[in-house]
């Protein structure tokens, strides 16, 4: 039987990601590993493309991880799982292994939207049976903060400083989660620690389908975000709460918006504490703010329209 | 009983990889080498092998699959050429210092640009000093000979190291000829049970594969691959004894061809040793010690047995068929000058590049050749170290 | 410890120890301490959950200590504290005072 989702019986269970690590302090990314490898009730074996993440829990003799898991290099974690995966099932099929084992990939903005994008996008149209897991901190930030597609919109980064001509990134995020879910799998989400409940679900579920899946999880970097190093859960909370980073899934085609907002918050309460958006707040630079927050209601708008356009015809008749 | 077979090398080398049965193969189609991975594909689709096929989106991602297949924990094949060894060889680094035996067929094939398709070594050549063995072939059947090898070879506990086993796009893959194929059984036997180093699914073990290692490791590292390199030698003879009592063919680190009593030599890699070979006998005919070393084992390169196996020659020209851009001389050469440096009486030494993008070798161009060698030999004098040949002025 | 010489390292750089990075210690990297105030803790173990560091400790279904020689300091676990009654259960002080 499945560990209940309750944090007291979920703390009974061996954390597979063991202390130690090298993560800096506060980082928003290790609490998203920890509560994925806590969800799962399966053994897993894990691949991590390069990132923050791969260089912190495994150097010279020292690993953090508690399962099998493997770093190839940046680009091709999900090429590299889909080969242990498949190494698998020929065992499996040969009568060398019998166990059920799952397999989940780790990746950062920079390694899954931009230099590991071919690789996983091939991974899931060959329907590996693997998870993915991006942790999105919006910029290449192991190699010192530089611009990603992941980058927000009016972003200062060390590519892409807020300079007195170009005011940071000017481009749109590359929605990736869509991007997925266009591949046609049986199931995308978005997730955020801030709503552990809401991800850890998530993972179970996403483990319980035959075939790749995709997760995009929001993990803050207070290095990169030039927060505090204690915000990491409260900033990823806004982010949800401003619906900047809605939390929902895609299973089979049908959209659900998991969490809802009671009160959804100015954008710029999720801005306001992070020094990467500070020049938006001068006074030149209003557009920045205005534009920022209408992007986010267009996605908004756009999410509610395809849940209620994507959902079952009886779910439908009965609202 | 072994069987005789009028087949390509691409048929020779899928017919390898059938016999030896391997749990996983990740590839991506490029010409020349495209054939030989649809023969394959063609017996996983009709049951005639146990392997697990994964049809990646990249050569890139086809070594990454094999690395992620090979940690997993059993045996792993490829096959590429040109551009996509190019494109693998990142990879191709952490395959070697992973040390996981995947086996890649590479079909030599020029590099772009400009975009040619044809045979030359500039690929694996590109791809010489990334820590795996290479095992290069004159013909189908030593392409087919030494895939079979090549696993024993790499799986070795003592090694450890991926393999790629070569031979000439087009003129080899390509190109009917007659040979042998031995019997399902004996290839089996011959190969025997895939043995597992710290494979990732076991899961009552875990391991973690990748770690970061900082200046204070990393030297250390690197000095213990090159300690596994150096053993390799042994075991490639090792195992070409084991092959023979199967086969009745013989393999070395390199072959000799009437050099024992030569004065001027050919040191030539892959299907043009062949032509040079009649060119030989027709200048032996005409009373001229001519003789030739095509080396086998080109990664690890045994320098010591080859300057041995030279040293006491007057001219040896070099040919190489792909060029080492501003090293002055070919990659060969290089090796082959290496190999005669510890030596004070060595013979003189000259290099020429030819046949690159499939130019034709022809037999005048090996006339042409040793003419100039025998010449060289006889006044000890060098016309010229290094030039194209078989190119228009 | 002596550092290994190249005889010794592991083929391919394996690591074959799961977890052998607990010998790491990253308590050191601490300027400010949480110090849990156990009247004030109402068991929700969000601190549990929360913290990058795996260094809040848990016993049979209930919080129990930090474990200081790998808690970074960040403060997560006292921002996110409900504490009781508006009494903060973990509360940040300055290392070595």
């Amino acid at each position: 039987m499945a560990t209940p989702l309750s944090l007291k019986e979920l703390s009974k269970k061996e954390v597979l990601l063991t202390a130690g690590h090298r993560m800096c302090s506060g980082c928003g990314a290790p609490p998203v590993v920890k509560m994925v490898l806590l969800a799962s009730d399966y053994p897993v074996v894990a691949s991590n493309a390069t990132g923050c993440i791969e260089v912190s829990t495994c150097i010279s003799e020292y690993t953090a991880w508690k399962i099998p898991w493997i770093h190839n290099a940046f680009e091709n974690a999900a090429a590299t799982l889909s080969g242990v995966e498949t190494m698998y099932r020929s065992l499996k099929k040969q009568g060398k292994i019998d166990k059920e084992i799952k397999f989940i990939a780790f990746g950062g903005d920079g390694g899954t939207y931009d230099i590991g994008f071919q690789s996983l996008s091939g991974a899931m149209e060959r329907g590996h049976d693997m998870l993915y897991i991006c942790y999105d901190n919006g910029a290449y930030m192991n190699t010192g903060i530089q611009r990603s597609s992941a980058t927000p919109f009016g972003a200062d980064t060390t590519t892409c400083p807020a300079g007195s001509v170009i005011p940071g990134k000017l481009q749109q995020r590359k929605d990736l989660t869509k991007i997925m879910a266009a591949h046609g799998i049986p199931y995308v989400a978005q997730a955020s620690p801030s709503s552990w409940s809401d991800l850890m679900k998530k993972v179970r579920k996403a483990l319980e389908i035959k075939g790749p899946k995709f997760m995009n999880i929001i993990a803050p970097c207070n290095r990169g975000w030039r927060s505090r190093t204690d915000d990491a859960i409260l900033l990823s909370r806004l982010a949800v709460e401003t619906c900047y980073w809605p939390l929902y899934e895609i299973e089979n085609g049908v959209t659900r918006v998991t969490v809802k907002p009671k009160e959804k918050k100015p954008l710029v309460d999720f801005l306001k504490p992070q020094g990467r958006f500070k020049h938006m707040f001068a006074p030149e630079n209003e557009w920045m703010l205005k534009q920022a927050q209408e992007e986010v209601e267009k996605n908004w708008e756009r999410l509610l329209k395809e849940e209620a356009f994507t959902a079952p015809k009886e779910e439908a008749a009965k609202e | 009983m072994p069987k005789i077979v009028a087949v390509t090398g691409n048929e020779a080398v899928a017919e390898a990889f059938r016999q030896v049965n391997p749990d996983v193969c990740a590839a991506y189609p490029i010409t020349p080498s495209t054939d030989l991975m649809q023969r394959f594909a063609s017996f996983v689709n009709n049951g005639k092998v146990k392997t697990e096929m994964i049809l990646v989106e990249s050569e890139h991602s086809a070594m990454s699959a094999c690395i992620g297949a090979s940690a997993a924990g059993g045996r792993v094949i490829t096959a590429t050429s040109s551009q996509g060894l190019a494109l693998m060889w990142e990879e191709l680094f952490i395959a070697s210092g992973t040390r996981l035996p995947i086996v890649l067929g590479l079909v030599n094939r020029a590099l772009s640009a400009p975009l040619n398709i044809h045979g030359d070594h500039s690929d694996g050549m590109g791809a010489r000093d990334c820590g795996w063995i290479q095992l290069w072939s004159e013909n189908g059947q030593e392409a087919y000979d030494n895939t079979i090898q090549a696993f024993r070879i790499a799986e070795h506990m003592d090694i450890r190291l991926p393999a790629m086993t070569c031979m000439d796009g087009f003129i080899i893959s390509h190109s009917i000829e007659r040979m042998e194929y031995l019997d399902d059984e004996a290839v089996k036997n011959f190969a025997g049970e895939f043995r597992t180093l710290n494979p990732l699914l076991d899961i009552e073990h875990p391991v973690s594969y990748g770690p970061l290692i900082l200046p204070d490791y990393y030297m250390e590292f690197r000095r213990a691959h090159a300690e596994v390199m150096s053993k390799v030698s042994k075991v490639v003879l090792s195992v070409a004894k084991d092959f023979e009592k199967i086969s009745g063919r013989k393999y070395g680190l390199f072959e000799t061809y009437r050099l024992e009593d030569a004065e001027i030599a050919f040191v030539i890699l892959n299907s043009a040793a062949g032509t040079s070979k009649d060119v030989i006998d027709e200048f032996r005919n005409k009373g001229i010690k001519a003789g030739l070393l095509k080396p086998r084992l080109y990664r690890p390169f045994p320098y010591e047995e080859v300057g041995e196996a030279l040293k006491h020659l007057k001219a040896v020209c070099v040919l190489d068929r792909a060029d080492a851009f501003g090293a002055s001389y070919g990659p060969l050469y290089i090796d082959i000058a290496a190999s005669l440096y510890p030596y004070k009486e060595r013979p003189l030494l000259i290099n020429k590049i030819y046949g690159l993008g499939g130019r034709d070798y022809l037999p005048e161009h090996a006339e042409l050749v040793l003419n100039e060698l025998a010449e060289t030999a006889k006044t000890g004098k060098v016309k010229t170290f290094k030039e194209y040949i078989g190119v228009r002025e | 410890m002596k550092p290994k010489g190249w005889k010794e390292v592991a083929p391919g750089a394996v690591i074959t120890e799961a977890g052998s990075a607990l010998k790491f210690k990253t308590g050191s990297w601490r300027a400010f301490k949480p110090k849990w105030i156990e009247e004030n803790c109402i068991q929700c173990m969000f601190c549990w959950i929360y913290c990058p560091d795996m260094a809040v400790k848990a016993k049979d279904g209930k919080r129990a200590e930090f474990d200081y020689d790998y808690c970074k300091g960040c403060g997560i676990c006292a921002l996110e504290c409900p504490g009781k009654k508006g009494n903060k259960a973990i509360v940040m002080e300055e290392e070595g005072k």
